[in-house]
Order: structure tokens, then sequence, then C-alpha cells
């Protein structure tokens, strides 16, 4: 039961949720992380890779900057759904509890 | 080919005078509606998820990536497109770490959440300085840009040219505020997206809307190299560290951090950064078709020829494409591109030197709602002027690595003390302080140091500091520094007073 602002801050509920949003945003930056430094490192060490023909002439490293930038909007995407749905349902029930 | 740049055509004037006749229009309307402090510096927090996805799109993607970016990929082939995407990547982590509490926990300014629970004076300085440097070193690249860029286009002097910049933005954010500049950076976003949407279907056309022909054109005409990894890579970890200050720079951008105040709660913000990602990555995915077109439809002879950088090569496949018309329609919107930066820049220089300096230091928080609003129009005219001289001091320099010091500042300096300042319960007034000013003065000096300055700009054979940007040196000093100096000299209140201020970051209890 919560029963003040100040108990709220102890309250497994909202430990949960703060827990939940920083391991949440720690993955998704841990993939933004492996998607673009994982590719400019790539560029630098494995630069024969990157110019491996996957047509005619197109080379490997155009459809890959491609996705980089795809693979960034669909992790945003990702954080928004689970926001609205999740992190933000957390959030009413505690304040639903706090009004109580 | 025969190219009316360079020329003031009918056309170009045409679109420019409806472009500031539009624009000023919005900044009549918006001038009515701007008297309180919560009007001028936040729009009332009555802009949409989706106008402020917008207008933060029209806020970041400046002449330089338009321009620039088409240029680079152009006479370079596919270094360009692997700068691109180290201007997207920020965005996600934008959203992550930073944009959720700082819309709770903050009012006006991002130096509103480090005074959150830290001593109000040492740290509004401190944040005021990491954020005036990083406008400033901002705005001197767009204000330099814009005088070259409308001088190639249009003909007219330099310093006209950045005396008109000056004037027509500095009319915007002084009588509409935040309001006007919202809607003129999403008239620039809706022009800019469309404009190159336009040119890159009518380059595409020429190739049966297939990159695989496109893609055989480049390589027949300039090699198979055009579209390898060419030499702007050469060291990983040169690249690691730009791609360090372009990715966490953004997290620490005062006059992007500032736009999340205007939407009315966290939500709101959550979402205008999924819109903002949307547009923005579109446009970097686009924006190499245009340059890969105008590499093989002008030529890169034609394009170096006119301008060294490459900045002309959109505009030249504008005029090869859409003739005149459309080159005029293409320099009226690049002009609306810089508009808009400077103009966001400016209320962000502004609302620091007022909101966080005048009111919150020089007057311990006691000024009235007038006085306020007062206050921010004089930084307003500062700053704007301020911009138009700097433009001017630094005509004929080499700025490009201005853009590289702002973005390196602003990782060093401003995000490391807003992150800590959020998640970390023992980060004290002396850390945040120490930390801003060592990420500032670090950044600043490396940069002096390293081969883009002391080399290319200052002459010398070779640089005291090896990497390009400083952002992984830089950055990582503010951290070790903000950790060290927390941990030696605590702060007993800030501590303590770090349970309200997670209930207010994640649950909104009390935000503005």
């Amino acid at each position: 039961m919560i029963r003040s602002i100040k108990e709220i801050e102890k309250a497994p509920e909202f430990k949960r949720l703060v827990t939940s949003r920083w391991v949440m945003a720690t993955i998704l930056t841990l993939l933004v992380f492996i998607t673009y430094y994982g590719f400019i490192i790539m560029v630098g060490v494995a630069r024969d890779t990157m110019a491996l023909r996957v047509g005619p002439v197109t080379t490997l490293g155009i459809p890959v900057a491609v996705l980089v930038i795809v693979i960034s909007f669909i992790l945003t995407l990702v954080y928004v759904v689970w926001a609205n749905a999740r992190y933000d349902r957390l959030v009413a029930t505690i304040n639903e509890k706090l009004e109580e | 080919m025969e190219t009316t740049l360079g020329q003031p055509t009918v056309s170009a004037i045409l679109f420019f005078l409806a472009f500031v006749a539009v624009s000023l229009l919005i900044t009549y309307w918006a001038a009515r509606r701007t008297r309180t402090t919560t009007e001028y510096y936040a729009a009332a927090r009555s802009v949409t998820a989706f106008q402020n996805g917008l207008a933060l799109a029209g806020d970041y993607m400046s002449a330089a990536s338009f321009l620039g970016i088409a240029g680079l990929v152009a006479l370079k082939g596919y270094d360009g497109m692997i700068y691109a995407t180290g201007w997207l990547v920020g965005w996600p982590v934008l959203l992550f770490l930073i944009a959720e509490p700082l819309r709770n926990l903050g009012k006006y300014t991002f130096a509103d959440v480090l005074a959150y629970r830290l001593e109000n004076r040492p740290v509004r300085v401190a944040a005021a300085v990491g954020g005036i440097l990083t406008v400033i070193f901002y705005t001197i690249a767009q204000m330099v840009g814009a005088g070259n860029l409308i001088k190639l286009m249009f003909g007219i002097p330099y310093e006209a040219a950045v005396i008109i910049v000056g004037l027509v933005m500095l009319v915007y954010v002084l009588f509409g505020g935040m309001i006007a500049t919202t809607w003129v950076q999403i008239i620039k976003a809706c022009l800019l997206l469309g404009g190159v949407t336009l040119l890159m279907l009518l380059g595409m056309a020429q190739f049966g809307f297939n990159p695989g022909k496109l893609y055989a054109a480049v390589a027949a005409k300039y090699g198979q190299a055009a579209l390898e990894p060419g030499g702007l890579i050469t060291n990983p970890l040169d690249a690691v560290s730009l791609g360090l200050a372009l990715m966490f720079g953004l997290l620490g951008l005062p006059h992007i951090l500032m736009r999340f105040y205007t939407v009315p709660d966290a939500k709101a913000a959550r979402k205008s950064i999924a819109w903002a990602t949307g547009f923005i990555g579109y446009f970097y995915c686009i924006i190499p078709l245009v340059g890969f077109s105008a590499a093989v439809l002008v030529g890169r002879e034609v394009i170096a020829q006119i301008d060294k950088g490459g900045n002309m090569a959109a505009p030249l496949l504008a005029e090869l494409l859409g003739g005149t018309p459309f080159l005029g329609f293409i320099a009226a919107v690049a002009f609306a591109t810089i508009l808009a930066v400077v103009a966001g820049l400016t209320l962000a220089g502004a609302s620091a030197l007022s909101h966080d300096i005048y009111v919150n230091v020089v007057k311990g928080g006691h000024a009235n709602e007038r006085e306020q609003v007062r206050v921010a129009r004089i930084a307003t005219l500062v700053v704007g002027i301020l911009a138009i001289l700097l433009g001017i001091l630094f005509k004929g320099q080499n700025v490009a690595f201005m853009v590289g010091l702002a973005f390196a500042v602003a990782c060093s300096a401003n995000f490391p003390a807003l992150l800590l300042s959020i998640t970390w319960r023992r980060f004290s007034t002396a850390g945040a302080t120490a930390s801003i000013l060592v990420g500032a003065v670090m950044a600043t000096l490396l940069i002096v140091l390293s081969p883009t300055v002391w080399v290319e700009i200052l002459n010398n054979p070779a640089p005291i500091f090896p990497l390009k940007n400083p952002a992984i040196v830089s950055m990582t000093a503010s951290f070790v520094v903000a950790f060290v100096v927390s941990l030696l000299v605590p702060d007993k209140k800030a501590e303590a007073e770090f349970e309200m201020q997670k209930i207010r970051t994640y649950l909104a209890v009390g935000a503005e």
C-alpha cells in the first residue's frame, strides 16, 4: 500500500518501474552501439568485406549503411511501443494506488 | 553544362520572397500569442508530437547535411553514405537516455534539470557556459556556410547574405519566440523533405527508378571504387571518436533539447522522437541517391569546378533536371534551411543567457513575468547580432571544424552532467560543475591541437593530438572528473532530494 508521495520511492512497484525502464534503455542503446560502431569498425578493419559485390556492381556496404539507418528507426519504434503499452500502464497503476 | 547558379534568377527570388512572406505572416500571428515566458521559450507547451517531430527534423537538418552530404557522395562516393549514418544514430539514444526525464524535470533549458537538486548558481553558470559555447561554435559554422552558399547561389555579396539571414531570423525569434520558430522549422522540414524527394525522383527517373542501374552508371563512369569504402575511415579509433561526438553530441545540443519543452508531456516527447527519427532517417536514405545521380548526370568535374567541397551537386542536378525554376526552388529551400537552424540556435543561446544566467543566477529566480520576457527578447537581440558579427568576422575562414567542435563540446560538457544528474544519486554540485568545465576546455583545446586545426588550418607539420575529433578522450575525461569530484566533494542536500527527483522523473508528478 502506498500512502504518501514519500513512500512511493520505497514501493516495489516503483522500483520495478525504474528498473524496467533502464533495462530496456540499456539493451536498446547497446543494440544501437553494436549496429553503428560495428558498422564503422567493419569499414575500418574489413574494408574488403564491405567492398564485396551483392549485385552486378552494388557493394555490400550500400545495403548495410541503409540497414544501420533502418535498424535505428526500428529500435526507436520498439521503445515507443513498449513505453506506450507497458511503462505508461505501470505509471498509471502506481498513480491510482497513490490516489486511493 | 551551362548554369545560372550565382545569378539572382527570377524564380529563386520569387520562391525566397514567398517563403519569407509566409514565415513573416506566421510570425505576426505568433507574436500575438507570445506574451508569457512559457509562450516565448516553449510555445505554451502546445506543440503536438507530430509537429514537434517535424520541427526537430527542421531544427537538426542543416544546409551542411543537405548540400554537404549530397556533395560528398557525388565527389567521394560511398564514403558520403558512411558519414550520413553518423548523423542519425544519436536520435534513438536521445530517446532511450535523455528525452523523457529531461521533459519531466525541466522547464525551459537543460540547465533546469541540473538545477533541480544541485546548487542553483554554480551549475547554472557552468551549464550556460557549455550551452553557449556549443551554440556559438554551431552558429559560426551555420552563418559562414550561409554567407558562402547564398553568395554562390544568388550572387549577392557575402556580408549582405549574412546580414539578411541574421535579420530575418531575428524578426522570427524576437517577435514570435518559440511559436514562430517552431512553425518556421516545420515549414522548412516539409520544403526540404519534399524538395529532396522530388529531386531524387527526377534523378531516379533517368535510371528507370532502379538503384542498381544508377550504381552501374556510377561504376561505369568512375570505377567500382566509387561504391567501396574510400579514405574516410583509415583509422577505426578516429572513426569511433567522431561517431561518439555525433551520437552523444546530439544529446547535449541545447537547441534540440529545448524543443522537448514545447510538447505537453513526456509521452508526446517520446513520440516526437519517433517521428523525427523517421523523417531524418528517410532524408539520409535518399540523399545519397541524389549525390550519385549528380555524379553521373552532372559530372564530378563540373560540380568540383563550381565548389571544391561539392556543395553545389544538388542544386546543379536540380537545374539539369528541372530547369531554372527548380534550381530557384532548391536554392530557396537551402536558404530556408539555414534560417530555421539559426533561429533555433539563437533562441537556445538567448534562453541560456536570460533564463539561466539573468533570471536564476543574477536575480536568484525572482523576476516577474514581464521582466523575464523583456530580458529574453534583449538576450535574443544580443545573440542575433553576435551571430551576424561572427559570420562577418569569420569570412573566408575554413570553419568546417566548427561543427565537429560544437558536437565535441556538447558531448563532453553538456551530456555527461545531464545524464548523471538524472541517474546518479551521489552526483554533486562540485562534480557537475567540474565535469562541464573540464569537458568544454578539453574538447576545445584538443581540437586546436588535432590534425583538423593544428595541421590543416595552422599549417604545422604534425598534430600534437592524433585524433581528428577528441570526443573519445574529452567525454571520458568529463565522466571521470564527474565521478571523482562527486565522491571527493559530496552534496548531502542533493542526495536527499534524489528521491523526490526520481518520483518526478518517472511518474511526472509535479512536472510542468
